[in-house]
């Protein structure tokens, strides 16, 4: 009934599974949806996601798939979409443009392909929530806007006062901000230590099994001594750090306090990369030229165990983290960002943590990616901080 | 059987979706959420609007899935042997029943609340599985089954300091109480003060919002503690204008006591004042 949006729901990585969707249908066949879109909407939420994490995906795709469903039933005087915006730049462009710029047009592929192209930036602009600033608004760069038509003519964003109707629940995407976090505060990381150290030791020492013993011995009739078997500490961490940069002091200083707790941890891996992680990761910064280990391996040698924690500024250019090719050091063949997807679907216990300060981060836009990339879990390198990211790996 | 919110509780109308779909369904509702928002006693109000008896489970750090279903007693049972009760032969006398047992008896169909489930131990909600799914577990020490004859309504609550597994969740509805927005905010006063003075109340929701969007605050006042304030400042009758003199002299709200519940968030507030004075000079 609704396996499409079922699937779109997969494929944004929102953990659905076969039962959470039966129980939907059950609910629907129970009459509790009523047959309005709201209701619906409440109700697919209620039973499909499980985390607060996931609302704001789960509102885009909502609103990507019911979006023909809705405009049917809503309006249906509606005019299809792109029809008043081409003719009216059509107009406009013939009125405006000089001969020389039409023929800059006619060069990109004609008005069809301009506005096809228009159009599917427009809707990826509206898929995406940030970071978004290749797209329609950076004046200059992109063939819409340069020819002196703002792209609010175009009708961007526009199709929900056509509608006229308030804005759709899911589109409002209350949730966006949700795991976003705004504290700051840089004070003495010495303190840190003591802060890891307890992390480390997740589980009390060996001891005697005081109830255990006496609920035995009841049971028997005869002194029955239980020993609770030694819990040892159950961590195992695997680090990345940034290196060869601005912030090497910052990242040295994360270094360091992790390798003095490294006794603490069941094990504790560490590698470097440089800005974002690509196909190859490194030990000996000295030999990094020569001595690559193939992330694949990485992912493949640690579990899914290990926690992941990442140590970088993240301040590089976002075509970085977007782009193959992307990287200043070498040719990539794959985006940062597939990487770091790669990393993150293995590893599930992931953090980032971030010497920058927090409130510095809105300003650079592959902060911004990553911290996207990392669902929320960017911490900067505070007492605070380290104290969020290790509740945050032992969820 | 509906939920619509009660006098004293206002609903969103997610949460109504989400309420009645766990109480068709009969499946769990795990209602997450900042703290203060409302989730303890949201059980508590659809209790009393669907007329039913409420048992609470509070969670601890220590408490094991078993003690909710029932514990034996043994230590009594071996000193009953020992002064030789005629209890002592019959094992039945030393099961103690926990919350589930009991709200599975209950003919009624109650509401069971299981409060605060992320402070147990991470395997508890999976040792509950089963007995949430089926309503029903096995007694090894009578070799009885209890099964709920009407299936209760579990209300499940967490502050999100562990995960959750998998399996649990894919059992559950799910909603997250999000912050009221102003509007219900007002509807959430309204319901709780209804003689309040309207120009006290808006001028404290502007200051409680402003006070929300603070950035560095280590603990964002929430709607209880909202209630709590308003209700001193109607204890010492403070007039609206005295919240008003915010932009002047002061920026620590009075009373602030009962929104600010860190020393540090009071330091960064003065130090807004004093800086508020200086500009204002």
């Amino acid at each position: 009934m609704f396996t499409g949006f079922f699937y779109k729901l997969k494929e944004a990585r929102i953990p659905v599974s076969l039962r959470e969707y039966l129980t939907l249908l059950e609910a629907v066949e129970k009459g509790l949806a009523n047959y309005a879109v709201e209701d619906f909407y409440y109700l697919a939420r209620a039973a499909l996601v499980k985390d607060e994490r996931h609302l704001d995906r789960f509102d885009q795709v909502f609103g990507a798939h019911f979006k023909g469903v809705i405009d049917l039933t809503d309006g249906m005087d509606e005019v299809a979409e792109a029809d008043i915006p081409e003719e009216w730049l059509r107009k406009l462009a013939e009125k405006f443009l000089t001969d020389e710029e039409k023929a800059e047009i006619e060069a990109l592929g004609g008005w069809e392909k301009l506005m096809e192209t228009l159009k599917q930036r427009l809707e990826e602009q509206k898929g995406r929530h940030q970071g978004g600033n290749k797209w329609i608004g950076t004046a200059g760069t992109s063939p819409f806007g340069a020819y002196g038509y703002n792209p609010e003519g175009v009708q961007i964003g526009q199709d929900k006062s056509r509608h006229r109707r308030a804005v759709k629940v899911w589109d409002k995407r209350e949730f966006k901000n949700l795991d976003d976090s705004v504290e700051i505060g840089t004070r003495n990381i010495k303190v840190a230590l003591r802060r890891l150290r307890k992390w480390a030791r997740t589980g009390a020492a060996d001891e005697l099994d005081l109830p255990g013993t006496i609920s035995s011995t009841a049971r028997q009739g005869w002194l029955d001594v239980q020993m609770r078997p030694e819990r040892h500490n159950a961590v195992k961490v695997l680090m990345l750090f940034d290196i060869g940069g601005s912030m090497d002091d910052h990242i040295k200083v994360c270094e360091e306090l992790f390798s003095a707790v490294k006794t603490e941890f069941k094990h504790l891996e560490y590698y470097y990369f440089h800005n974002c992680p690509y196909e190859g990761l490194w030990k000996d910064n000295a030999r990094r030229r020569t001595d690559q280990v193939s992330t694949w391996d990485v992912i493949r040698t640690y579990g899914a165990d290990y926690k992941l924690v990442i140590v970088g500024d993240a301040t590089m250019s976002p075509y970085e983290i977007t782009y193959p090719g992307g990287s200043v050091e070498h040719w990539n063949q794959e985006a940062g960002a597939v990487w770091m997807q790669r990393l993150l679907d293995h590893f599930e216990h992931a953090a980032w943590i971030n010497p920058q300060a927090e409130n510095w981060w809105q300003y650079h836009g592959s902060i911004q990616i990553m911290h996207k990339l990392m669902e929320g879990r960017m911490y900067p390198l505070t007492l605070e901080g380290l104290d969020r990211m290790t509740g945050a790996l032992n969820r | 059987m509906k939920f619509q919110g009660t006098e004293n509780y206002v609903a969103t109308e997610d949460l109504m979706v989400a309420v009645n779909a766990a109480i068709t369904l009969q499946r769990p509702l795990l209602v997450k959420g900042e703290p203060g928002t409302g989730k303890t006693v949201l059980a508590e109000e659809i209790a009393k609007s669907l007329g039913k008896k409420l048992i609470t489970w509070s969670i601890k750090s220590t408490t094991r899935a078993q003690q909710g279903l029932y514990e034996y007693d043994a230590v009594s049972r071996l000193r009953d042997s020992q002064l030789g009760d005629e209890r002592v032969h019959d094992i039945a006398n030393y099961i103690v029943k926990g919350k589930l047992w009991e709200a599975f008896e209950d003919e009624s169909a109650p509401v069971l609340l299981i409060d605060e489930i992320d402070k147990a131990d991470i395997e508890f909600p999976n040792d509950l599985l089963q007995e949430l799914d089926r309503m029903e577990f096995f007694v090894y020490e009578t070799q009885e089954t209890i099964k709920a004859t009407n299936r209760p309504i579990v209300i499940i609550t967490s502050n999100n300091e562990k995960e959750l597994p998998d399996a649990f969740l894919r059992r559950c509805f799910f909603h997250y109480i999000r912050f009221p927005d102003a509007e219900t905010m007002a509807e959430i006063v309204a319901v709780h003060f209804p003689d309040i003075q309207k120009r006290l109340v808006s001028e404290a929701l502007n200051l409680f919002y402003d006070m929300r969007d603070v950035g560095g605050l280590k603990k964002k006042p929430s709607t209880s503690e909202l209630l709590d304030w308003l209700k001193l400042l109607m204890a010492e009758d403070l007039p609206p204008e005295a919240l008003r003199a915010k932009d002047a002299k002061t920026a620590v709200p009075p009373l602030h006591g009962a929104l600010l519940k860190n020393e540090q968030d009071v330091h960064l507030f003065e130090r807004l004042a004093f800086m508020a004075r200086r500009e204002g000079r």
